[in-house]
C-alpha cells in the first residue's frame, strides 16, 4: 500500500497544493506548471464543477506515473459531454467515449487491443459518472472486475445523474432530493434503505486495489492513483465530487464540501486490496453532519418550513456507522494533524469488512 | 472554431476547447491582494511582522533580520522587552495560540550579535545635522534612522551612559546588557556622534548654538513621583528609580531583609524581582487597586509571582516608621477607585520602595515660544513635531504608552519627518492596507502546532542571581515557531489557487517560488474557488464591471 502520511507542521504541511517548504517532489502534481492538464482550458462544465476538478486531478497524476502513456474510455455523462462538443476535445490524452453502460468494457477492449498487439507499457483507464458506474454500466464494471482485467476504473461520485437534470441513482443519498426525488408531504427526498456503496461491492471482488477518496485531499487522491498504476490488474478508485448545480452550492464552495463530507464522517475515505480495507484517512476535526448538510440546497426541506429532526439524526446515525465501521477517527494521542493511512495505520478497521459481511451488515 | 463557411455534414478535424474563451461566463474577478496582518498594523514600532516571519520560515534569517532593522535597529533588545502587542493581535489566537513573534525576534537577533551582521551604511551626506537629546530608545531610535537617511546626528546625553530606561530602568535579569551594547554600538558605528554627561539646559539655544538644522527631544521621563507618606525619621524610604540606577552602576542598595514595594507597575514589579535578588526574604508589593486594574503587563506579575514576591491588593501605605509600616485597605467604589475602609494592619519593613510613577523634566523647554505642555507631557503634532518649528519630541516624554517599543516607533516616525522638515517636505506615511482579519482566512489548510513556549529560569535560581530569566529559543524552535504563521493577507505560494481551478486558469509566474499567479481571464468562470481556498485570505472576489 502507498504509506502516504500527512506531513505535520511546517505551516501547512501537506494539506495544500505546493507548500514551499517541502521538497518539490513532496508537493503534489497538481503543483507542477508542467503537469499534463489532461482536460484543457475551455471545456463547458459549470463553474466550480468537482468532477471536471477532480478528473483533471486524477488523470494528471495517472499521466506522471506513466510518462503519459495512457488511454482513457469514458461513460456518457457530464465529464464527456462538457469536454467534447463536437469538434472540440479538452483531452489531452488519447481519450474515447462510446455509451453510457460500456465504458468498463470499452475499456477492457482497449487493453486486449494492446496486449494482443505485444504492448504492455501503454496503460488504461475506464471512467465514468455515478450513474454509469453504478447503475447502467455496472454489469460491465463487475465482469471486468472478476476478469482481473488490466484496467484502473475511476468513478467520479456526483451522487446522482447530474448531466440530465439532477436524477436520482444508487449512489443518490436518503434525503437529498433530486428531479425524481422531491422532498414532498412526508418524503423526505430520496428514501432512506436504499442505493449502494460501490466501493465494498468492488472490494468484495476481491480485486488488487480499491480505494476511496476526494477532490478535498488531493495529496491522498495523487498517491493513491499513483499507487493503482503502479500495479497491474482490475483497480477501482470511487473519487467524491460535489456538483453545485446538483448540490445546490456555491460555485466556489465545491471542495469545503467534500471536506465536509469527509470531516463529517459521511463518506469514509479509506483503500483496500484483495478484499481486506488496509488503510483509512482519518478524520482531523470531527464536525456533526448538520454542517455538510446546511449548505446544500438539496438538504434544504430538512431544515425549512420546520427542522426534521428525527431525518438529520438518521444521517448523523449514518455517518457515525461509517466512523465506527472504517474507523475514522484518531485514537492515539496523535493530535498533530498527522492523521495517517496505510498498512500501519488501519487501526481496527483492518478485517472489519469480513466480520461485517457475516454479520449482515454490509450490502 | 467557425463552422460558418463549412459545409453541411462533412468531418471535421479536432479541435481544442481553448478555442472556446469560458471566461465570459464570468460575473466576478479573482484578484490577488495584500491585506494587512493585525501583528503589523499593532507594532508599535511599525514592523511589518508578517513579511519578516515569511523570510524567517524559509530559513533565511540574514534577510527576515534585514527586514526589521529597516524599522527597528534593535531586535534583540525588542525580544527580551517588548511587551509583544502582536502576539495579543495575532490571528492565530483564534485557532490555538498566538505565534510566538516576540522569541522568534529574539532568535534572529541574538543571531545577527552572532554572526556580526551590520546594519545597512547610510545614505550620502544631506548635509543637514540634527541635535537629539535623550540616548533612550527613542533617540537611539531616532539616530539610526537619520543616519541612514544621511543627516549628521549629535546624541546628547545626561547621563553617564546610553541607553536611557533600558539600561537604567530594565534589569540585567531581562535585558543582559552585553546584548543591550552590542546593539547601541552598531548604531553609533553608522557615524552618530554621541556626546554623554551633557546637561541640555536649553532646547532653543543648544540647537542655534551647535548650529543644528533640527532636534529631537527624547528625554523621557525620569523624575520620580512621590505621595506624601508621613514617615518617622529612621524609616527607610527609597525611590525605584534610583534603586534600579544604583544597580546599574553596581552599588546595590541595602534593603534589608523585609522590603515593600509601592505601586503597580512596571517598575514595581522590577524593583520587587530586584529586591529578593539582593537577598530579601520577603518582597511585598502593595498596590491600592486589584488585579484587574493594575498596570504592569501580566507577564511581569506572573514571573514576580513565580519567584515568591507576595502582592497586597487593595492597600495603602499610611504610616512607614522603622522597620514597620501601618497599611490601610481599601475597597473599589462603584466606579472602580479604591476607597479607605479605616481597616488597619501592621506590617513589618525594613525599607520602602516607592514605584508611584515618573514624570518628565521639561526644564529644557522652558525658554522655547509655541511649546504646549499638558499633563505634564509634550503635546505634539502627527509630525511628532512640537509647537516650535523644527523642534521634535518623542518617547516617554508626549502622550502615548510608555515603553521601549513605543518609544523606537516614535524614533523611526520623528527621524522620517525630521527628513521630510529638512528638504521642504511632508512625510506621508505610505496607506495602511485593509486588515486581515481571522474571518478571511481558511485555516483548515494550517497544521495543527501549539506554541513553543520558552524556557525560562527555574524560580529558585533566579530569585538569586540577576542571570536572565526567559531564555532564548533554539534554532529548530525557532523555525517551528516562526512557521506557525499563517501570513495573514499575503501570498506564501502554497499554489492552492494553482491546484484548485477547474479551468486551468491560474498561470504560475516564474521563477517558482515567486510568489506570484495570474489569473487567465480568457479562461476564468469566476467560479470563486481559488479565493474560498486561499489559506491566508489573499485572494478576493470583484463584481466584473459590465
Ligand atoms: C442508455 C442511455 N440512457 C440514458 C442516457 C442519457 N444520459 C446521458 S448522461 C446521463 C446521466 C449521467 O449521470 P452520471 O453517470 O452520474 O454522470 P454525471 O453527469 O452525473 O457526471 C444520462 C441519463 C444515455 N446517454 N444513454
Ligand atoms: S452539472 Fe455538475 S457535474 Fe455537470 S458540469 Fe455542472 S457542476 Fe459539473
Ligand atoms: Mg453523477
Amino acid at each position: 500500500m502507498p504509506p502516504y502520511t500527512r506531513v505535520p507542521f511546517l505551516q501547512t504541511g501537506s494539506l495544500v497544493v505546493g507548500n514551499r517548504l517541502l521538497a518539490p517532489e513532496q508537493r503534489t502534481v497538481q503543483a507542477d506548471p508542467a503537469r499534463a492538464n489532461a482536460i484543457t482550458c475551455g471545456h463547458r462544465a459549470c463553474q466550480g464543477c468537482g468532477e471536471a476538478l477532480g478528473a483533471r486531478y486524477a488523470l494528471d497524476a495517472a499521466m506522471r506515473a506513466t510518462g503519459g502513456d495512457v488511454i482513457a474510455a469514458n461513460a456518457t455523462g457530464c465529464l464527456e459531454v462538457f469536454s467534447t462538443p463536437y469538434p472540440e476535445s479538452s483531452w489531452q490524452l488519447p481519450w474515447v467515449h462510446s455509451l453510457f453502460a460500456n465504458a468498463p468494457a470499452v475499456a477492457t477492449g482497449i487493453a486486449a487491443a494492446l496486449r494482443a498487439k505485444g504492448n504492455d507499457h501503454t496503460r488504461v483507464i475506464g471512467q465514468g459518472g455515478d450513474g454509469g458506474t453504478v447503475d447502467i454500466g455496472f454489469a460491465c464494471l463487475s465482469g471486468m472486475f472478476e476478469r482481473g482485467d488490466d484496467v484502473l476504473y475511476i468513478c467520479y461520485d456526483n451522487e446522482a445523474y447530474m448531466n440530465t437534470g439532477v436524477q436520482r441513482s444508487a449512489s443518490t443519498p436518503p434525503a437529498a432530493r433530486t428531479a425524481t426525488t422531491q422532498a414532498v408531504g412526508p418524503d423526505p427526498g430520496a428514501p432512506f434503505g436504499q442505493g449502494k456503496f460501490v466501493p465494498l461491492i468492488a472490494l468484495a471482488h476481491e480485486i488488487p486495489y480499491v480505494a476511496t477518496a476526494t477532490i478535498a485531499d488531493l495529496h491522498d487522491l495523487e498517491a493513491k492513483v499513483e499507487h493503482a498504476m503502479s500495479i497491474r490488474g482490475a483497480r477501482y478508485i470511487h473519487v467524491y465530487v460535489t456538483c453545485p448545480l446538483g448540490f445546490g452550492v456555491d460555485s466556489g464552495d465545491s471542495i469545503r464540501i467534500a471536506r465536509l463530507a469527509t470531516e463529517t464522517g459521511y463518506f469514509p475515505v479509506f483503500e483496500g486490496a484483495y478484499g481486506d480495507i488496509t488503510g483509512v484517512t482519518k478524520i482531523r476535526r470531527k464536525l456533526p453532519i448538520e454542517t455538510y448538510l446546511k449548505p446544500q440546497r438539496r438538504y434544504a426541506h430538512l431544515f425549512r418550513p420546520r427542522r426534521r429532526d428525527e431525518v438529520i439524526a438518521r444521517l448523523q446515525a449514518r455517518a457515525d456507522r461509517n466512523i465506527a465501521r472504517f474507523g475514522l477517527l484518531e485514537t492515539g494521542p496523535q493530535g498533530n494533524g498527522a492523521g495517517v493511512t496505510g498498512a500501519d495505520a488501519n487501526g481496527d478497521a483492518l478485517g472489519r469488512v469480513d466480520q461485517l459481511i457475516e454479520a449482515g451488515e454490509i450490502l | 472554431m467557425s463552422t460558418g463557411e463549412l459545409p453541411f455534414a462533412i468531418t471535421l478535424d479536432v479541435g481544442s476547447s481553448r478555442a472556446n474563451r469560458t471566461g465570459s461566463w464570468r460575473t466576478e474577478q479573482p484578484q490577488y491582494v495584500r491585506h494587512q496582518a493585525p501583528c503589523g498594523r499593532d507594532c508599535p514600532a511599525g514592523e511589518d511582522v508578517q513579511a519578516w516571519l515569511a523570510l524567517a520560515e524559509e530559513g533565511d534569517y540574514e534577510a527576515a533580520w534585514r527586514l526589521i532593522v529597516e524599522e527597528n535597529p534593535m531586535p534583540a533588545v525588542m525580544g527580551r522587552v517588548c511587551y509583544h502587542p502582536c502576539e495579543t493581535a495575532c490571528n492565530r489566537v483564534q485557532l490555538d495560540e498566538a505565534v510566538g513573534i516576540n522569541s522568534v525576534e529574539r532568535f534572529l537577533g541574538d543571531e545577527a550579535l552572532r554572526c556580526g551582521w551590520q546594519l545597512p551604511p547610510p545614505a550620502p551626506a544631506s548635509g543637514k545635522r540634527v541635535l537629539v537629546v535623550g540616548a533612550g530608545p527613542c533617540g537611539l531610535s531616532a539616530a539610526y534612522h537619520l543616519a541612514r537617511l544621511g543627516h549628521a546626528v549629535t546624541l546628547r546625553d545626561a547621563g553617564p551612559r546610553v541607553g536611557g530606561m533600558m539600561r537604567f530602568g530594565i534589569p540585567r535579569y531581562r535585558l543582559p546588557r552585553e546584548i543591550l551594547d552590542a546593539e547601541i554600538q552598531r548604531i553609533l558605528d553608522l557615524g552618530v556622534a554621541l556626546e554623554l554627561d551633557t546637561h541640555v539646559p536649553d532646547a532653543l539655544a543648544a540647537m542655534r548654538d551647535g548650529g543644528f538644522d533640527a532636534c529631537l527631544l527624547a528625554v523621557g521621563a525620569q523624575l520620580a513621583k512621590r505621595a506624601y507618606i508621613p514617615a518617622g525619621s529612621a524609616a527607610k524610604v527609597l525611590d525605584a528609580l534610583a534603586v534600579l540606577h544604583e544597580m546599574d552602576r553596581g552599588e546595590p542598595p541595602r534593603l534589608g531583609r523585609r522590603v515593600v514595594v509601592y505601586g503597580g507597575g512596571n517598575t514595581a514589579m522590577d524593583a520587587a524581582r530586584t529586591a529578593k535578588r539582593l537577598g530579601a526574604e520577603e518582597a511585598i508589593i502593595v498596590y491600592r487597586r486589584n488585579r484587574e486594574k493594575m498596570p504592569a503587563h501580566e507577564s511581569e506579575l506572573e514571573e514576580a509571582l513565580q519567584e515568591g514576591i507576595l502582592v497586597k491588593w487593595l492597600t495603602t501605605i499610611k504610616r512607614a516608621d522603622q522597620g514597620r509600616l501601618m497599611v490601610e485597605r481599601m475597597e473599589l467604589d462603584a466606579s472602580g477607585y479604591p476607597q479607605p475602609t479605616g481597616e488597619l494592619e501592621e506590617l513589618e519593613a525594613d525599607s520602602v520602595v516607592l514605584a508611584l510613577g515618573q514624570d518628565t523634566d521639561l526644564s529644557l523647554l522652558e525658554g522655547t515660544p509655541g511649546i504646549e505642555v499638558q499633563d505634564g507631557v509634550v503635546t505634539v503634532g502627527e509630525d511628532m513635531m512640537t509647537g516650535a518649528p523644527g523642534i521634535f519630541a518623542g518617547g516617554d516624554m508626549v502622550p502615548a504608552d510608555r515603553t521601549v517599543t513605543v518609544a523606537v516607533g516614535h524614533g523611526k516616525l520623528a527621524a522620517r519627518h525630521i527628513d521630510a522638515w529638512l528638504a521642504g517636505r511632508v512625510y506621508e506615511p505610505p496607506p495602511a492596507a485593509a486588515a486581515a482579519t481571522f474571518e478571511t482566512l481558511n485555516t483548515w489548510y494550517y497544521t495543527d502546532a501549539p506554541q513553543t513556549v520558552r524556557p525560562s529560569l527555574d524560580a529558585v535560581r533566579r530569585s538569586s542571581t540577576f542571570d536572565e530569566v526567559v531564555l532564548g529559543l533554539d534554532a529548530a524552535s525557532a523555525l517551528f515557531e516562526a512557521r506557525r504563521c499563517m501570513s495573514c493577507g499575503n501570498c506564501f505560494a502554497c499554489d492552492n489557487c494553482f491546484g484548485v481551478c477547474p479551468d486551468n486558469a491560474v498561470i504560475k509566474l516564474e521563477p517558482p517560488g515567486s510568489y506570484q499567479y495570474e489569473v487567465d481571464l480568457d479562461y476564468c468562470k469566476g467560479c470563486g474557488m481559488c479565493a474560498r481556498e486561499c489559506p491566508c485570505g489573499a485572494i478576493e472576489m470583484v463584481s466584473e464591471t459590465i
